[in-house]
């Protein structure tokens, strides 16, 4: 009691510095990797070497500036944005239909059908991933960007039905009562009142599934063959393989295909982790 | 079915038409038929091309049951639960606690902390393989400063699944985090106010208040940790590929080495089929047990 109040008197508040101290460890801890692989991609490989926590005592501009002139970087960038834009917009599209019907229109079997979809948010793609190849090469799609996207879509659709289904069933039900009996269709509802009504939840359904997809390999791995379909994450695991032990290099390929993550992760914060989060209250 | 009751009811049907089936078909072809074609497949022996024609029962189970390496792949996935429920959680909640509040500087904590969540996991493997490398890495550094030999944590069969679990330990710890500190926001601050009013300590209040609110929010936070063990892959991948002498497999890196690698499709779907049904029994179960009082 008595060397609690000196040490209060003194100013000194053990519990603060001791909060702080721990604060700056996490932050080491998950800083660290980053930062050095930010800086290590401006290194030549022997002061990489010597010298792998500083700065960089030579600034190797070149490491970066090779990279983002070469056609192989913007080639994985505008693979992966095509794969990816493309399956969040087919996933809002489709989601947001069978969310709308969930939510509005009562039928025989509702219930069962919901549960049917609710049955996608219990296993992971992995399980079924032979199955799904045989499947998509049968179709012809092996190859394609249709082969990636279409599966993704298909596994991305019950977490998005059920975010979305929520959100449309709190629009108020007398809205859509006072529109049918103006004659107003429910496509036209759908299309001009609650998809407007929705677009923070859209927001957040795209940017999970955008992220999801933007970092998938799985699939993408499965179901293409050719360099010029892959994705970067794919990308970037043939890259490390071809310099293998020239590591400044594959820091700054590491770094510069991250950047476009992280420029997301800046614009859009509360969109991604209001979106990662809220996917996981109560599928 | 639709039970014609008021005029609009024919909107209704095209509504229903229209809107439902591009989801369903989606879903039931690329979702739910290959889950019934893995069952399937899993009883051929069968390398993908052609039909499957070599019946052979169970066999690809007992394979899959006695191959060491999915044993081996098995207790790893458990292992993974085991440090996520004794470090992870922990370290989240922890840092949920400190960082919940308002304070300067606080936000930008909670964003650097969540990042790691959404780097790509390849990424996040490279970057880490980086830093375990023998030559060039972050620990070979530190070791030399003290003129140790730098240890090859990936190369060796004894350290390559606890260099993982450092790994996991950084990418996800920060979204656990932010599961509890948006339900600390969202907890009523009342009752924590009323124990202070009556002279509760602050460990008093932790521990009596606050830790049980946060049960739902502790259970999830469990719920997802095995969830995401069970579907662990892509960060096995850049780190170890399962290796060396197959000591660092999950269960899916595991499929895909035996099973998609070798065109294996009775053998790997065999895999699949116990990983859906590891999945399935674990969710229902977990719901039934431990997440009942909230539907």
């Amino acid at each position: 009691m008595k060397t609690e109040e000196a040490f209060s008197e003194s100013g000194l508040d053990w519990a603060a510095f001791l909060k702080a101290l721990y604060l700056l460890g996490v932050v080491l801890f998950v800083a660290t990797p980053l930062v050095a692989t930010v800086l290590g991609g401006f290194k030549s490989l022997g002061e990489l070497r010597t010298n792998p926590f500083g700065l960089p005592q030579v600034w190797e501009w070149k490491n970066y500036t090779d990279i983002l002139l070469s056609r192989r970087y913007w080639q994985l960038l505008q693979n992966s944005l095509i794969i990816s834009t493309l399956t969040v917009i087919l996933t809002l599209i489709t989601a947001s239909m069978a969310a709308f019907v969930f939510a509005h229109i009562s039928f025989f079997g509702r219930t069962m059908m919901l549960n049917y979809i609710t049955m996608g948010l219990l296993f992971p793609a992995a399980t079924a991933i032979l199955p799904l190849f045989i499947k998509v090469r049968d179709l012809g799609l092996l190859d394609h960007y249709l082969g990636v996207i279409l599966p993704q879509v298909a596994f991305s659709l019950a977490m998005s039905i059920l975010l979305l289904r929520r959100f449309f069933k709190e629009l108020p039900e007398e809205l859509l009562e006072a529109a049918l009996v103006d004659g107003c269709s429910y496509l036209n509802f759908f299309r001009y009142v609650t998809l407007p009504l929705s677009r923070p939840i859209l927001a957040t359904v795209g940017t999970i599934t955008f992220v999801h997809s933007w970092n998938a390999y799985l699939v993408p791995l499965v179901m293409l063959n050719s360099d010029s379909q892959y994705p970067w994450p794919m990308g970037i695991m043939i890259y490390q393989g071809e310099f293998s032990a020239e590591w400044h290099l594959i820091l700054a390929f590491i770094t510069l295909t991250l950047l476009p993550t992280i420029i997301l992760f800046l614009f859009a914060q509360k969109h991604i982790v209001a979106g990662l989060t809220s996917g996981a209250v109560k599928g | 079915m639709i039970m014609p009751r008021k005029p609009y009811d024919a909107g209704k049907l095209s509504a229903l038409l229209l809107f439902l089936p591009p989801a369903l078909l989606l879903f039931t072809v690329f979702v739910v038929m290959p889950i019934g074609e893995a069952a399937w497949y899993s009883g051929f022996n069968w390398n993908g091309f052609g039909s499957p024609k070599n019946w052979i029962g169970w066999d690809n189970y007992r394979f899959v049951f006695d191959n060491k390496a999915f044993g081996t792949a098995f207790k790893n996935n458990l292992l993974i639960i085991v440090v996520s429920l004794l470090v992870q959680l922990p370290l989240a909640l922890s840092l949920a606690l400190i960082l919940a509040r308002a304070f300067k500087g606080a936000v930008m904590l909670r964003m650097l902390f969540f990042m790691p969540y959404i780097l790509a996991e390849i990424a996040t493997g490279l970057i880490f393989s980086f830093i375990y490398d023998g030559d060039y890495g972050l620990l070979a550094a530190i070791y030399r400063h003290f003129d140790a030999q730098a240890p090859h944590l990936l190369a060796s069969p004894d350290t390559s699944m606890l260099a993982i679990l450092l790994v996991i330990v950084w990418k996800y710890f920060g979204f656990h985090m932010m599961l509890f500190i948006a339900a600390l926001q969202g907890m009523d601050k009342n009752l924590v106010e009323a124990a202070r009013v009556d002279g509760a300590s602050r460990w008093q209040i932790l521990r009596h208040i606050i830790i049980p609110l946060l049960y739902p929010t502790i259970k999830l936070s469990i719920f997802f940790a095995i969830i995401g063990s069970l579907q662990l892959f892509d960060l096995i991948m850049p780190l170890t590929r399962g290796g060396p002498a197959d000591s660092s497999h999950t269960m899916v890196s595991f499929l895909y080495n035996f099973g998609v690698m070798r065109m294996r499709v009775g053998f790997g779907s065999a895999v699949g089929v116990i990983l859906f049904v590891v999945c399935v029994t674990f969710a229902f179960s977990y719901k039934k047990w431990f997440m009942r009082d909230e539907d």
